[in-house]
């Protein structure tokens, strides 16, 4: 067991895939001798040389629509996306191409892609460094999408994404890159939980708490204050957003009856509003309540100075929580 | 030989004997080496590196491009007979597609568009493969690790970053293969092409540009995309590059042996304009009299590439009656392979809808195609209580 940061967790993966695979190839803007900007590829290029950690031109469709041809070619690229909003130029690469090809040429061509997005926002960046755009990526076939939440996660799930013979989307919670916790080096990768499950962060009765990425730490200090007040909360770090391991919410809302789900995306045609219409298909007996969404808004990101409104924290969280327990809250007496 | 190990392209490609090899150019003077009328004429550059091409190969390409005018007659006509769904015709553009198709080697990667059927099949592409996808049958024919032909790509220029992206992995594995995108003059607006070129020279990837310019994106002329030459544009990448008559297959042959010779000495990129003519329509669906002017259509046809090809057989003698019936043959039993192979295609079963989503299990599709089973199922039940 070592204490590392969350981006030191990931670089940790990163060398582990590199040394254990010569097919790993890394590539991105300023990942070589920068060590990207939030260092998460630090050293790396020195240890691995440019041909493994390749500094690539300033073009997001290239990185992507390379990487296609290096798979295609049988190596097992890993892109660095600079920052969440900079993605949609590699857009059309990612669903057209990447999504696809493995439908397209029924199984001949694999394209083990693995796409780091640092997402989200708190950290009082300009705009376009802010974004939440899972919803686009879930929304395409072919993609597999995770979020990691801590340390352990982000060191395990990049190895698992890179191994995954099919492209995965990996977004990173920017705001959380120094945040510190145990991860265990030495632990075989077959042991771990696999990259499609969802993990229940912790035991609760009352409510189950949905959230993934950037607001699972959230979710736990709100699961925290609630036992205060008597109220138990189970959160449940999604990790997999696509597809979502709907058993373990499902297990999850069968013995709270209630569900509350948190994302900092905008909340029309969301990922939450997902998880609601399924786990409402598949647990409507069990439901005391109507599902609740704690989102962000359907706004642009806004400026930093009102991030603070638009990104879910604890209290408002907890006022969803008091509505899915139809206890007194922010939105009580309004009807629809 | 002429012929490589997959029986079709030239790896044999003849070191120019003297000091003028492969110098790196920019554009310039159309390239020709086969006038309109079947004459030959010398060019000190380019003809180096078809020295080694011989009466029996020159036959041999007429052939090819014989038949790849047989198997796109033959597609429109199975379109216009409803047999396939739609067909994007090559007709005019025979000798850059087996110019070049033949120049490769069986381990060089193509990156196709969806016109480029006469590059598919000089990779010894199965005919009916050709149309799998136009059936409806599949979205793609063929495997592209069995011959070494990637899908043919329907996004304008996507592939272009696929091939450089393949260079760098064939660089890294420091083989001497090389990777060749294909598009046409449309597609060198869009910003995948041009990062493709950024990519490649960056990294000097072994990959050759082949811009098939037939004059027409739809019904967009090139001009729309390009104030100067497709062949210019390489230099701003510093790429080199060369314009050829496209009409030519002795060009385009050439051509194409001086870029992929490049490539494999690790010289980096090259890029190719071929300019050639769109005879037919964009695909079945299109109708260029409402665009184009017939006098240009007749300028080109003039220009024919399989013509000329003929003509110079015929100034050498070598046009004779068993070459036609060789020729005419191939055509014939290729034409009813193609037919027999499409109407004879293998329908897909409901379920494969869900097939090759992913490589690997994912409880989404398991659980949408267990429903739709289900579903299924409840149709062959009520049809059992419908019989009684």
């Amino acid at each position: 067991m070592s204490q590392l940061t969350f981006a030191r967790a990931i670089n940790a993966g990163l060398r582990k895939a590199l040394d254990n695979d010569p097919k790993v190839v890394l590539m991105g803007e300023d990942i070589g001798k920068l060590g990207g900007v939030f260092r998460v590829t630090d050293g790396l290029q020195k240890d691995f040389g440019t041909h493994r950690v390749v500094d690539t031109p300033l073009a997001e469709s290239g990185i992507i629509g390379t990487a296609v041809g290096l798979a295609y070619r049988g190596y097992r690229p890993v892109c660095e996306i600079q920052f969440d909003g900079f993605i949609y130029p590699a857009f059309d690469q990612i669903v057209s191409q990447v999504a696809k090809m493995h439908y397209r040429t029924q199984g001949n061509v694999k394209m083990p892609i693995t796409i780091r997005v640092p997402f989200g926002g708190g950290i009082g960046s300009p705009e376009h460094h802010s974004e939440s755009p899972e919803a686009y990526f879930t929304h395409t076939s072919g993609l597999r999408v995770v979020s990691v939440s801590n340390p352990q996660d982000a060191y395990t799930m990049i190895q698992q994404a890179i191994a995954s013979d099919d492209p995965v989307l990996y977004f990173e919670p920017k705001r959380r890159y120094h945040d510190k916790g145990e991860v265990d080096e030495a632990a075989a990768l077959g042991n771990a939980l696999p990259m499609g499950s969802a993990r229940v962060a912790a035991g609760g009765s009352d409510v189950t708490l949905v959230a993934y990425g950037p607001l699972v730490k959230t979710a736990l200090d709100a699961a925290l204050a609630a036992a205060d007040e008597g109220v138990s909360i189970e959160v449940i770090d999604l990790r997999s957003l696509a597809p979502v391991d709907y058993r373990t919410v499902e297990a999850s809302v069968r013995k709270t009856g209630r569900l509350v789900i948190t994302h900092e995306a905008a909340q029309s045609g969301g990922l939450g509003a997902e998880i609601a219409a399924s786990i409402t298909g598949r647990c409507f007996n069990y439901l005391e309540a109507a599902p609740v969404r704690i989102t962000g808004f359907d706004v642009p990101y806004p400026y930093s100075k009102l991030e603070m409104h638009h990104l879910p924290d604890l209290d408002r969280i907890l006022d969803g929580v008091d509505r899915a327990l139809g206890r007194p809250n922010s939105l009580s007496g309004l009807e629809g | 030989m002429l012929t490589d190990d997959a029986g079709r392209g030239a790896n044999q490609a003849p070191e120019p004997a003297n000091s003028v090899k492969n110098p790196r150019r920019t554009g310039g003077d159309l390239v020709q080496l086969l006038t309109p009328s079947g004459e030959r004429i010398s060019h000190p550059e380019f003809d180096l590196w078809i020295s080694d091409v011989s009466d029996e190969q020159l036959g041999s390409l007429y052939e090819d491009m014989v038949v790849i005018r047989r198997i796109d007659a033959e597609a429109t006509a199975l379109q216009r007979q409803g047999e396939l769904a739609l067909w994007p015709p090559m007709l005019g553009q025979e000798a850059t597609q087996i110019g070049s198709g033949r120049a490769l080697r069986s381990d060089d990667f193509v990156f196709p568009t969806y016109r480029d059927n006469g590059v598919a099949y000089c990779r010894g592409v199965a005919v009916p493969d050709l149309v799998r996808a136009w059936r409806g049958n599949a979205l793609f024919g063929w495997d592209p690790y069995r011959y070494n032909i990637a899908t043919q790509q329907i996004m304008i220029g996507s592939q272009s970053l696929h091939a450089t992206g393949y260079a760098m992995g064939i660089q890294d594995d420091g083989a001497d293969s090389v990777a060749v995108a294909y598009f046409g003059d449309g597609a060198t607006s869009e910003g995948d092409v041009n990062e493709a070129m950024v990519f490649a020279a960056s990294f000097q990837a072994p990959v050759v540009f082949i811009c098939q310019n037939n004059h027409w994106a739809i019904s967009e002329p090139v001009l729309l995309q390009s104030h100067v030459q497709l062949a210019d544009r390489a230099s701003g990448f510093g790429i080199p590059s060369m314009r050829v008559d496209g009409n030519d297959v002795l060009a385009v042959l050439s051509a194409t042996r001086i870029a992929l010779d490049r490539a494999r000495k690790g010289g980096g990129p090259t890029f190719i304009e071929a300019l050639t003519y769109r005879m037919g329509p964009h695909t079945t669906a299109d109708d260029p009299t409402r665009y184009r002017d017939p006098n240009e259509l007749e300028d080109w046809a003039a220009k024919d590439p399989i013509a000329r090809l003929k003509a110079l057989l015929d100034r050498k003698g070598l046009l004779g009656e068993e070459l036609e019936d060789r020729v005419k043959a191939k055509a014939d039993a290729v034409a009813a392979e193609l037919r027999s192979g499409t109407i004879n295609m293998p329908e897909p079963a409901p379920l494969d809808v869900f097939k090759h989503v992913y490589s690997e299990e994912n409880s989404w599709i398991e659980r949408q195609k267990d429903h739709y089973s289900r579903y299924l199922e409840s149709f062959s039940g009520s049809v059992q209580e419908g019989a009684l």
